[in-house]
């Protein structure tokens, strides 16, 4: 077990899959059947291999675990994985999602299936590279390489609009991905490696801080997205297919807040240190001001996507609170976030399969005769508010307090989210599913499938569980975070007293 | 131990069981299972309150039951446990009785309704949630109770989905205790920072030590730096006091905060009986009762609470004196109550606030409950304008009701031991408000005494314009006037015995000379609180003016509704601009629309339209777009071609840094 490469075993995994795939045909209804059941099998399949890192993971270590290291060509970049409390529980999040994706895209996805599964398993193993990654070419490879795929599903399988859409993606991410790579560069000229492990005892010098975490920035503002490069984000998710927004909000949002902590937290303590005050307040105003936009969308899916740019604004504003209580809160928010949002996004797709609008209006109770549909909405909607007892409130809670100790200004306006999530939130949920059944249009949907149980049942008891019982999470994560936190204090501590003796 | 986790675990039990498997196992079953489970927790209540608050256990004995880890995160080490002692085995008998009799009531309240399973498993959930919140051992599980409530509440309120009005209400209840929350979890975070813990243990023994010094200056080191103020100890304590208890007044619906609860009579009486009236609206007050660690350190705090009680009392007073609908009134009533309670509470009188809470609980929710039979009487009229002449009709109810409004308007003789429960109890606050020496105590007073005419004045109109007179309603409807079945007098029955011997049993033990031994040092005060001795020695006048404002009050409104029914009408034509400043709730609601709700409305469509659309994207993305098409004109090689130049890009970039470090290994 010990010596079996179960990191790179997880991450190849869905490529065989693939290959799979390529020998198969998609024309007939068979091949068809064929498809789905091979690509179904092959998330789940990887989904429970992956649950081996989690329990071979010794919660104790606040070092990388399960490392792989070759080097190749000799260069000094090398590949090298592992995991540590920070990246391995968003590796099984990735694992995780990725069957109800293909659960989801069963009978919706009419054209093209088999390239639409070969996009989502290549897109899922470039994923999860991202998360093991040791090397930062490896890295950055996995990173802007996991766009391609997602770009694909969001332009052929999307919407009417999905051109302009997956160009807006685009756009914005190229400019974040060619600052990062020249910090890359720059990085390895100064340190000498590309080897994350390296990099973390490496310290920079201050000056050259404050440049490669504008860089890193540029990058992961785009990804989570902070306000104000946002704007690709409700647009990419009206047009992507359901799973496709499953997954830009469950996994592809949180490549950001990971690389914030991984590297410019991590990596540039006296920039995050300087920049904190602009994040926090990029973070406040994506909360409140998304939060605004969010109660006057007409778009089911819109709104939705806006409340995930407030919830992401948790997650940036406690990363940079820098202490253990935000930095942990900001993991809970991203992992619990990535279900919650997934699962809000099938709702949508529940609803959009049978009528074919998103929009509210046409709209309006369904709870007459979709209660199953009503009590899963209602879970998520509650999630999505922050009610304790459901996984959304941790995070928020955490990295509130973690907020608060950092500066209590910025507590005071995060927390106004508590009023205004609950605002769209229980707006949308009562022009959806409260109400007499009038229209007619409505009068003849069904309640969940089977297959649609199966989707959102699983996600239900996972926001419970983890609402209450939330240990298993800040056990993996707490040693990690803890080392952290006390390198960054220590780093912010050792410029201190430089600057004293200096005087 | 295992009593108390059945206590709190059991009605979950029965609102899971209803919730989940109602339509299979049928309504008729949910209800017993949920209502029998219910009856079980009463019981149990009982005997935990007759061990823990009558027993005779040591002071400062406290009961913790652990049952799950929870949150544990740096300095945040919070578990899932209960704390027993005597605050919450009184609020264990209060929510439990209650809920008992309302799961029993809505048996035959809610008959003809389909949706019956639903509705008990949501009356389980509120009541399991309440458990949580009067149980917990910290300020985070409190929270959670008190949001579940919230969502309980929110649920219940909305119980009829398809009236558009019980949606908005539903809404309102949710956002506006939202409000109060935001001051909640910021005063859970002040808490954390300034006592590095937020379970009550730790906040309740380190209090001590904010406590002034003997002959200390003003103005100490500062503590914490909360919204740009360098606070001491003192007024750090003020702040997260004020902070907690802005949570306090949107769950106890205290003025400003208040505009939820009124609405809130669009769910089913059952659930006006049992959330807004007995329980929910009173775990402000509970929150403050159990902080008394903090709020006894903050003169300024209770200055606040005491000013916010009074005229939240008075105001809800002046708005029931005109409403029409009947369960309106009983919940301005309830509003002007809880205003009383805040009033003890910010006096110092922590007793004697729980003991209105105690007494409250029973005559509200027999009004209530009475109300609903009414209202099952007259066939879902709510309208007092269409009622009248109903007491030959249906005979009971009206002498329920009548005991109710005996309690509420605080019958009894002062100095003796002859009155209703909430004689004792009202009587005791007006009291402590005069005797105490804060500086708002002659304010406090006088509302209060102003607020108990009215409340007699409002009860009674109600009385009168329900029972007496001619019947107004159409003969149809008079026709059917039936009293209500056996299952709905009993609870009936029940609360009417404790609101007539809840005040002359309790007294001593809540608020009199069993105080120390009852309360076993549940509630904290100073030892320069003296208001327990204190408020018996107040002039003979201070002593009668709650009976005097009571008589008066009941004068009136005999007057005005029984012998000259046509005095109210004039009076109404001749004040015509007071008249509809009440009638319409001092237009809290149209002030609140225009200054919140278009304004946020307005905000965010500003944002989305000129923000996000007309600004970023149209010199971010769109701008480049514009460019590019320019130079370009062909926008097919546009849709088609940047896949390829991304991953072009990436290429050359993936080679650039391939070669750059060869190149640097070489050198």
């Amino acid at each position: 077990m010990t010596d079996w490469p179960i990191l790179s075993t997880v991450t190849f995994l869905p490529l065989v899959g693939v290959l799979f795939l390529l020998l198969t045909r998609d024309d007939t209804p068979n091949g068809r059947r064929n498809v789905l059941n091979v690509s179904l099998f092959t998330t789940l399949f990887t989904f429970l291999v992956s649950l081996f890192i989690w329990i071979g993971f010794d919660n104790s270590n606040p070092g990388f675990q399960m490392v792989e290291k070759t080097t190749w060509l000799g260069t000094g970049i090398g590949y090298h994985v592992g995991v540590d409390g920070i990246s391995m529980l968003f590796v099984i999040l990735t694992t995780l999602l990725m069957p109800f994706c293909i659960l989801a895209s069963w009978v919706t996805i009419e054209k093209r299936l088999k390239q639409y599964m070969i996009a989502f398993l290549l897109l899922e193993t470039l994923m999860i590279g991202v998360f093991v990654s040791l090397d930062i070419v490896l890295f950055y490879v996995f990173f802007e390489g996991g766009l391609i795929p997602m770009f694909l599903i969001i332009g052929v399988w999307g919407g009417k609009d999905r051109v302009y859409a997956s160009y807006k993606f685009f756009l914005y991410t190229l400019l974040g991905s060619v600052l990062m790579m020249l910090a890359i560069m720059a990085m390895y000229w100064q340190a000498g490696t590309t080897d994350i492990t390296e990099l973390l005892k490496y310290q920079f010098p201050a000056g050259l801080q404050t440049w490669l975490w504008l860089a890193f920035f540029a990058s992961f503002a785009v990804k989570m997205p902070m306000w104000p490069v946002h704007t690709w984000l409700p647009d990419a998710h009206v047009q992507a297919p359901t799973a496709g927004s499953v997954i830009l909000a469950g996994i592809l949002l949180k490549l950001g807040g990971y690389g914030m902590i991984r590297f410019s937290l991590a990596m540039f303590p006296l920039a995050s240190d300087y920049f904190a005050p602009m994040v926090f307040a990029l973070s406040v105003i994506a909360i409140i001001y998304t939060s605004l936009v969010a109660l006057m969308q007409e778009d089911m899916k819109k709104l939705i996507a806006y409340s995930s740019v407030a919830h992401m604004g948790y997650v940036t504003m406690g990363i940079f609170a820098a202490n253990t209580q935000g930095v942990q809160g900001a993991l809970f928010q991203m992992i619990s976030h990535g279900f919650v949002s997934g699962a809000l996004f099938l709702c949508v797709g529940v609803v959009y399969d049978r009528l074919h609008t998103r929009e509210i209006a046409a709209y309006g109770g369904l709870v007459n005769n979709m209660p199953k549909y009503a009590f899963a909405f209602m879970v998520f909607t509650m999630a999505n508010v922050g009610l304790p007892g459901t996984s959304g409130f941790i995070g928020e809670f955490l990295t509130l307090i973690g907020v608060f100790r950092a500066n209590t200004w910025v507590a005071l306006f995060a927390a106004t989210g508590v009023i205004l999530s609950a605002a769209y939130a229980l707006w949308l949920y009562r022009r959806i599913i409260f109400g007499a059944l009038e229209k007619e249009s409505l009068k003849a949907l069904f309640d969940l499938s089977p297959r649609e149980q199966a989707l959102l049942y699983p996600l239900i008891v996972l926001t419970i569980f983890f609402g209450v019982y939330p240990a298993p999470i800040f056990d993996a994560t707490a040693a990690s975070v803890d080392l952290l936190v006390n390198n960054y204090t220590a780093a912010l501590q050792a410029a201190h007293d430089v600057a004293l003796s200096v005087k | 131990m295992i009593l108390y986790k059945a206590i709190v675990f059991l009605p979950l039990i029965g609102a899971l069981i209803a919730g989940l498997f109602g339509r299979a196992i049928g309504a008729k079953a949910s209800e017993y299972v949920t209502t029998g489970l219910m009856i079980v927790v009463a019981i149990l209540s009982w005997i935990a309150f007759f061990t823990v608050a009558l027993g005779h256990g040591e002071a400062g004995e406290v009961i913790k039951v652990p049952v799950l880890r929870w949150i544990q995160s740096g300095g945040i080490d919070v578990e899932w446990a209960f704390r027993v002692d005597t605050l919450t085995a009184v609020m264990f008998v209060v929510v439990n009785t209650v809920s008992t009799l309302v799961h029993l009531y809505s048996i035959g309240y809610m008959h003809h309704d389909p949706h019956r399973p639903r509705f008990f498993a949501y009356l389980s959930l509120f009541t399991f949630m309440m458990l949580m919140l009067i149980t917990s051992d910290n300020l985070l599980q409190m929270f959670f109770g008190w949001e579940g409530v919230g969502l309980a509440s929110y649920l219940l309120i909305g119980f009829w989905f398809k009236k558009p009005s019980a949606n908005a209400a539903a809404m309102k209840a949710f956002i506006v205790n939202r409000v109060g929350d935001f001051g909640f979890i910021l005063g859970i975070s002040g808490v954390f920072v300034l006592f590095g813990s937020i379970n009550f243990e730790t906040i309740f023994a380190t209090a001590a030590t904010y406590l002034p010094a003997e002959g200390a200056a003003e103005g100490g080191e500062a503590v914490i730096n909360l919204f740009g103020m360098h606070l001491d100890k003192a007024h750090a304590i003020t702040a997260v006091c004020l902070l907690l208890f802005m949570g306090a007044m949107g769950k106890s619906a205290q003025f400003l905060l208040h505009t939820w609860l009124p609405d809130a009579m669009e769910g089913p009486t059952p659930v006006s009986a049992l959330i807004h009236a007995a329980t929910m609206v009173t775990a402000g007050v509970f929150l403050v009762a159990r902080m008394s660690p903090l709020f006894e350190l903050s003169h300024d705090a209770l200055t606040v609470v005491t000013v916010i009680g009074a005229i939240t009392a008075f105001f809800a007073a002046t708005v029931g004196l005109v409403q029409n609908d009947i369960k309106r009134v009983i919940a301005y009533s309830t509003c002007s109550q809880l205003g009383y309670m805040f009033v003890a509470l910010g006096v110092g009188a922590y007793g004697a606030a729980i003991f209105h809470l105690f007494t409250h609980a029973f005559f509200k929710a027999l009004l209530f409950l009475g109300a609903g039979s009414v209202i099952h009487a007259v066939d879902g009229e709510q309208d007092m304008r269409y009622m009248g002449g109903l007491r030959k009709h249906i005979p009971i109810t009206f002498w329920m009701m009548t005991i109710g409004t005996l309690a509420l308007t605080g019958v009894g003789i002062p100095g003796t031991m002859f009155g209703f429960a909430g004689f004792f109890s009202k009587d005791v606050i007006i009291e402590s408000a005069y005797a105490s020496h804060s500086a708002v105590s002659g304010f406090a007073f006088t509302l209060l005494v102003i607020a108990a005419l009215f409340t007699s004045f409002y009860s009674w109109r109600l009385a009168f314009l329900t029972f007496f007179g001619k019947p107004r309603a159409s003969h149809e409807v008079m026709h059917h006037v039936h009293e209500s079945p056996m299952v709905m007098l009993l609870p009936l029955y029940i609360l009417a015995v404790g609101a007539v011997l809840a005040g002359v049993i309790f007294e001593g033990y809540f608020f009199g000379h069993h105080y120390a031994e009852f309360w076993k040092g549940a509630l904290f005060t100073l030892p320069e609180n003296e208001i327990l001795e204190h408020f018996h020695h107040v002039p003979l006048l201070v002593k009668w003016s709650p009976f005097i404002a009571m008589v008066t009050g009941f004068v009136t409104a005999w007057y005005m509704y029984i012998k000259s029914p046509e005095t109210p009408k004039v009076l109404a034509q001749q004040h015509r601009v007071l008249y509809q400043f009440l009638l319409n709730k001092w237009y809290f609601d149209e002030l609140y629309d225009f200054l919140f709700v278009r304004s946020a409305k307005a905000l965010g469509r500003f944002l989305w339209k000129k923000g996000d659309v007309a600004v970023i994207d149209r010199y971010g993305p769109n701008g480049i777009a514009a460019r590019v098409v320019d130079v370009t004109n062909r926008v097919v090689r546009l849709q088609t071609g940047y896949l390829y130049h991304y991953a072009f890009a990436m290429l050359i970039g993936v080679a650039a840094l391939v070669t750059w470090m060869m190149l640097g290994s070489s050198f």
